[in-house]
């Protein structure tokens, strides 16, 4: 078993040495910090605290960079291999393709763990000691933190797949800016067009939250709403988030990297270097 | 148990509609070294996929050992150098190779390696300031890791300068002299004559040929060339050991083996009339012309 960490190791080196962690880490300080004193104003009329306006914010930031983040090291995970020439090889030693695909899915996964933390932890202790916290708060900046992370999870698993369908890297690069697209913007406005078509019919009261949540951005951001009810003010969205069963959006981001990490397996098997 | 390394027996792979793979056997014992010739497309990778597993067969079967391909054993056993290799640019040499020998499980003396392939000052640099040659070295030194069964070298001379390809062939006997059998995949037929036990060639998919390269010869009939250098006129010369003229002073003349003491004889009871006889027995490139073109007969 300590065949993947050594894959660990490599892809962790490689993310250090191509600046891909200092760059993710540094985007993510600055949106961050952009958006927590861009959206400091509404506090005194919702009568929450900064830190809770700032978490907000950055939940609708994460929604976007997390996913981008995520296929950005992920495409070129398994064709960018394949490429090179060099996949054949690897796949001639000892280690299995679930070993290769698990130890990437560990370094990749650290790397996005850690500009999450540093970002949002900025973010949060700058508005936290300017607008002040409360347990509440902190709660709701370790569960975006969290949650960030796991939808990381999510699109480094889906990026795979797509590393593994692709015929190369750059089709693959293609093909996850596609993924983003339609996870991320297109399928909320679908839903959006749906809805007002509908004109709050039974679609909208019992099908439309549980299209939304199957999405896991969309999970993403319920979660993140439905459990802090100042959250929930700040960001103006609770109608969705009232419609669902508590459970209904962790279970969705739990279950998405499962199910991308398994289909990427799959895909993986079938790629013949 | 078998005590071969490599055993290839009358395998078959379908690509499509094309039968890439035809009924191909081949078996090398431990320490041999044999050299797989053909045309590009004539299936030498696709073997060599089929034999590291990465790629399934449709009939036959092959063995590393008693392994089967893709089994853990049979990946711990084989060694792989891919044509044109590369690597990740952002990694240095030591790291790349270090992760190889985590890979295999096998205790390993990283620059020790690195060194033998003559990229000890290049430990440290990353591999994306590698030139193609050094990219092919660092491809060589992971062939080296643990103690292989099989090694398989796909065009391990591609893009090496003539004394690296020396070194090459240096650590190809290293390796066949720990009992490593080598299969080694190339076009560079001259220098493959001089060091390989043998010489299989394939063509569209078929082994035409499996043999030392006397033997080859042999069955080819290929003719050994002997050119005789008159003393005075080469037209009396030419019309007495019946030969076609080459040039001013020169007879060229075509036999057999059987017939080569004959013709030899032959040349020396001629006396004073010749100056000088080369013989030149048939090369590695007639014979692979032979056998590799022999188109549809």
């Amino acid at each position: 078993m300590t065949r993947f960490l050594a894959i660990t190791r490599t892809e962790m080196l490689i993310l250090r040495r191509n600046r891909w962690l200092l760059v993710a880490t540094l985007i993510m300080v600055l949106f961050a910090l952009a958006l927590t004193f861009a959206g400091s104003a509404p506090t005194g009329t919702l009568g929450v605290d900064m830190l809770t306006v700032s978490v907000a914010s950055m939940t609708t930031l994460s929604v976007y960079l997390a996913p981008l983040l995520a296929l950005m090291i992920a495409f070129d995970a398994i064709a960018g291999d394949v490429d090179r020439g060099s996949l054949s090889l690897l796949l001639s030693y000892p280690a299995g393709r679930g070993e290769i695909l698990l130890g990437k899915f560990t370094a990749h996964l650290a790397a996005l763990a850690f500009a999450m933390t540093i970002g949002f932890g900025t973010a949060g202790a700058v508005a936290a000691f300017f607008g002040g916290a409360g347990p509440e708060s902190l709660m709701a900046l370790a569960r975006l933190i969290l949650t960030s992370i796991l939808l990381g999870a999510v699109f480094l698993a889906l990026g795979y797949l797509l590393s593994a369908l692709a015929k190369g890297a750059t089709a693959a690069a293609g093909m996850s800016a596609g993924l983003w697209l339609v996870f991320v913007v297109l399928y909320d406005l679908g839903l959006l067009g749906a809805v007002v078509m509908d004109k709050g019919g039974t679609f909208t009261q019992s099908v439309f939250p549980w299209v939304m949540v199957a999405n896991p951005a969309d999970a993403f951001r319920l979660w993140n709403i439905a459990a802090t009810e100042g959250v929930a003010i700040a960001s103006g969205m609770t109608g969705a988030a009232q419609a669902l069963p508590v459970w209904a959006a962790p279970v969705s981001l739990l279950i998405w990297p499962v199910i991308g990490f398994a289909l990427a397996r799959v895909a993986f098997w079938r790629v013949e270097p | 148990m078998t005590d071969k390394a490599l055993s290839i027996d009358h395998v078959l792979k379908d690509r499509g509609k094309t039968r890439v793979l035809d009924d191909i056997t081949l078996f090398l014992d431990p320490g041999q070294r044999v050299a797989l010739l053909g045309h590009n497309g004539a299936g030498k990778s696709t073997l060599i996929k089929s034999i590291l597993g990465l790629t399934p067969i449709h009939g036959g079967a092959i063995r590393i050992g008693d392994a089967t391909p893709g089994s853990a054993q049979a990946r711990r056993e084989t060694a792989y150098l891919p044509e044109a290799v590369s690597f990740h640019p952002a990694l240095t040499g030591r790291e790349q190779l270090t992760l190889f020998a985590q890979l295999s499980g096998a205790k390993a003396d990283v620059p020790g390696l690195l060194e033998r392939v003559g990229l000890s000052d290049a430990l440290d640099r990353r591999i994306g300031a590698y030139s193609k040659g050094m990219r092919q070295r660092l491809g060589l030194a992971q062939v080296l890791l643990g103690q292989p069964k099989v090694a398989l070298l796909d065009e391990p001379t591609s893009g090496l300068d003539p004394i690296s390809r020396q070194d090459l062939y240096a650590i190809i006997d290293e390796l066949a002299g720990q009992g490593t059998a080598v299969l080694i995949a190339s076009h560079a037929l001259t220098e493959v004559e001089a060091r390989t036990d043998r010489i299989a060639i394939m063509r569209k998919g078929r082994m035409v040929a499996d043999d030392t390269l006397t033997n080859l010869s042999a069955l080819a009939g290929l003719p050994i060339r002997l050119k005789v250098r008159a003393s005075a006129n080469p037209d009396v010369l030419a019309a007495e050991l019946g030969g076609s003229r080459i040039n001013g002073a020169s007879v060229e003349l075509l036999c057999t083996p059987e017939d080569k003491m004959e013709a030899l004889r032959q040349i020396a009871g001629l006396g004073d009339a010749v100056a000088d006889v080369e013989m030149t027995p048939p090369k590695l490139e007639d014979l692979y012309r032979h056998y590799a073109q022999e188109d549809l007969q």
